[in-house]
């Protein structure tokens, strides 16, 4: 009976095979997905709260992972700015070499990361083409917190691009016309009718770039200089973790990441369902 | 105080402005979009700009507006020139084909934009704004839809929030491109009325764009031609339907047959038969008549101006149309009563009743 009523559901789609494409859709998630997260979780709490706890407030421990949230989230930040900007050029304006700026952006994807880091820190060293000119003003940015800030957003960069021209084309030039005729200044216009249809774009964006970061690793060790307490990641931490041995720990320090992972991503949903439904029928 | 309406304050506003174009040329790419264009919008006119596609009728529209520059000549609202003031600064209302409301706004927040955004010095306190916009829903007949999104809307509510959005910022005048272009038939009609009804109540000088010459012509105090970005006539609609300027209004504007017709004596002679249409005075040698299918009435064959065969037979309303095929394949049509004992097939001669004759060359 009970299975009738749930067959019921299904009805009102056009779209064949929900049984299937359920069933694979919770095998995939499964395997692929929550039981090695599980299994980490289950190794992670083979210590106990209190041993959580005291790896959490290992002052090495709780740097590497104030450093990986804080620059990741900043990172995030100026990638999707600086994407929404790059992608707003792309879409709304033709020049001689569009499409193969339109190609490249997609190039942080492409490169292996350790690729990245190695290019990234050997320009911006201090006697790097852009560090050596960087060196006179007092700024460091290789072997810094600096240089992690630079290399998670050389790699977030295309995602907010690729996030938000979609939506950029769709916005009909008429809008602007409309905004003008009714006697808005340009700044006006793009603030109140060009940016909030983009605003989903940009979040999603924000969401991916921000979890990449987190998870970075390749790119960033080069660059970063990994200093404890200064300039060490936590991805970084895990890895040393594991090459002395201690798995209990290296998976502790992966579980408090995704927890607060898991965290940041779910209030970005939610910012998102709120402004679909505040911003109406976008 | 009793609040006044928008409509008493715009009228009260009262004065309203007429519009002047002179000399407008625009080109696109090398190809003239308007040609000297010479136009003048009477004060409180409600004129349609009417033309084929292409004829440069929204190009015009839009440089009336400021959305888009001159290459020569000016702009004039209520005798003060406004050709370099921006879009911004000249207070039009602009209606778009496809509404272009903003879609994460409400309704409300819609028509109340063109006021949020005013300096500081210059916007209607929070009250006002919203008094403003509830009498304007009102008088679009949108009461109670404020917190509607613009996807919840029919095609025809959509038009009316931006023609309200386009009136709260009391333009000086009001311009609508192809406002029910992209409406069904019935929605049409409807707010054709609507329009013409909400034009007398706001008094405001407005220009419509359209390619549809029934609704010109329904609509307008005035309606102005165009074709190829040059304007061909303006005048009343029975001006333009009874004295066409050129061969052009008179095709445009309606199914019209052509006949070579020659100018002699005074008198039009078609195939050698002298027409019953004024012939032009003082004027000489080869012209072209055209006929309205009223304008043509069926008799047998052999006699009449003209011969063919019936092609087709349909019904046009309280009337019959019927489809004469000429000697070179070219086809007319001829109205007739709805009882008729016209077949197809049939050879017949075509008698002219009346008609407008043009001077070729």
């Amino acid at each position: 009976m009970a299975s009738a009523s749930y067959l019921r559901l299904k009805q009102a789609s056009v779209l064949p095979g929900f049984g299937v494409t359920l069933g694979y859709t919770l095998l995939y998630l499964g395997l692929l997905v929550l039981l090695p997260l599980g299994a980490l979780v289950v190794k992670a709490s083979g210590i106990g709260i209190t041993g959580i706890a005291a790896t959490a407030t290992d002052p090495r421990v709780a740097a590497a992972l104030e450093t990986s949230f804080s620059i990741s989230l900043l990172a995030a930040g100026v990638a999707s700015l600086f994407g929404l900007l790059i992608a707003w050029v792309l879409t709304r304006y033709d020049f001689p070499g569009r499409k193969l700026l339109d190609a490249i952006v997609d190039l942080p994807f492409a490169l292996p990361t350790a690729v990245a880091g190695i290019a990234l820190a050997a320009l911006y060293a201090p006697n790097g083409w852009v560090g050596s000119l960087l060196e006179p003003l007092g700024l460091k940015v290789a072997y810094t917190p600096l240089g992690i800030f630079v290399a998670l957003v050389f790699i977030g960069l295309p995602f907010t691009v690729r996030t938000v021209q979609p939506l950029i084309t769709e916005i009909e030039n008429e809008l602007e016309e409309a905004s003008s005729t009714l006697g808005a200044t340009r700044w006006r216009t793009l603030w109140s009718v060009l940016l909030p249809p983009l605003l989903p774009g940009v979040l999603t964006g924000f969401a991916l770039a921000f979890a990449r970061a987190v998870g970075e690793y390749g790119s960033v060790i080069f660059i970063a200089g990994n200093l404890p307490y200064v300039s060490e990641i936590a991805p970084l931490l895990i890895v040393i973790k594991l090459s002395e041995y201690d798995y209990t720990g290296a998976t502790v320090i992966a579980t408090i990441m995704l927890a607060i992972s898991f965290s940041v991503l779910l209030l970005i949903n939610l910012i998102q369902a709120w402004s679909r439904k505040r911003f109406g029928y976008v | 105080m009793e609040p006044i309406s928008p409509v008493a304050r715009i009228a009260e506003q009262g004065q309203a402005v007429d519009i002047r174009v002179a000399d407008v040329t625009k080109v696109f790419a090398g190809s003239a979009a308007l040609h000297d264009v010479n136009l003048t919008v009477r004060p409180g006119e409600l004129l349609a700009l009417l033309g084929p596609s292409g004829s440069g009728k929204t190009t015009l529209l839009r440089v009336i507006a400021g959305l888009a520059q001159a290459d020569r000549g000016q702009v004039f609202f209520g005798g003060s020139d406004a050709t370099r003031l921006p879009v911004q600064k000249r207070q039009v209302g602009f209606v778009f084909q496809h509404y272009a409301l903003f879609k994460h706004m409400s309704v409300a927040d819609n028509v109340a934009y063109g006021l949020k955004v005013r300096e500081r010095a210059n916007r209607p306190s929070k009250s006002e704004i919203q008094r403003r916009v509830s009498e304007l829903l009102d008088l679009v007949q949108l009461s109670g839809f404020d917190n509607r999104f613009p996807a919840q809307l029919s095609g025809g509510q959509r038009q009316r929030v931006a023609l309200a959005r386009a009136l709260a910022v009391e333009p000086r005048v009001l311009l609508l491109d192809e406002p029910f272009g992209a409406l069904d038939a019935k929605v049409r009609k409807d707010l054709r009325a609507w329009l013409r009804d909400i034009h007398e109540r706001t008094g405001k000088t407005t220009v419509f764009v359209t390619h549809d010459q029934d609704e010109a012509l329904e609509l307008a105090d005035r309606v102005a031609v165009l074709n190829q970005g040059r304007l061909e006539q303006v005048g009343s609609p029975d001006d333009v339907q009874d004295h066409p300027a050129t061969p052009f209004v008179m095709t445009f504007l309606g199914q019209a047959a052509r006949f070579n017709a020659e100018i002699r004596d005074g008198r039009v002679l078609v195939n050698g038969k002298p027409a019953p249409v004024a012939a032009p005075k003082s004027t000489i040698g080869q012209a072209s008549l055209y006929c309205r299918p009223w304008h043509l009435k069926p008799v047998p064959a052999g006699h009449g101006y003209h011969q063919g065969i019936v092609s087709g037979i349909r019904r046009l309303g309280s009337m019959r149309r019927i489809e004469v095929s000429q000697a070179d394949g070219k086809k007319l049509e001829v109205e007739v009563a709805l009882v008729t004992n016209l077949s197809v097939g049939e050879e017949i001669g075509l008698d002219i009743l009346d008609g407008v004759i043009f001077r070729d060359g």
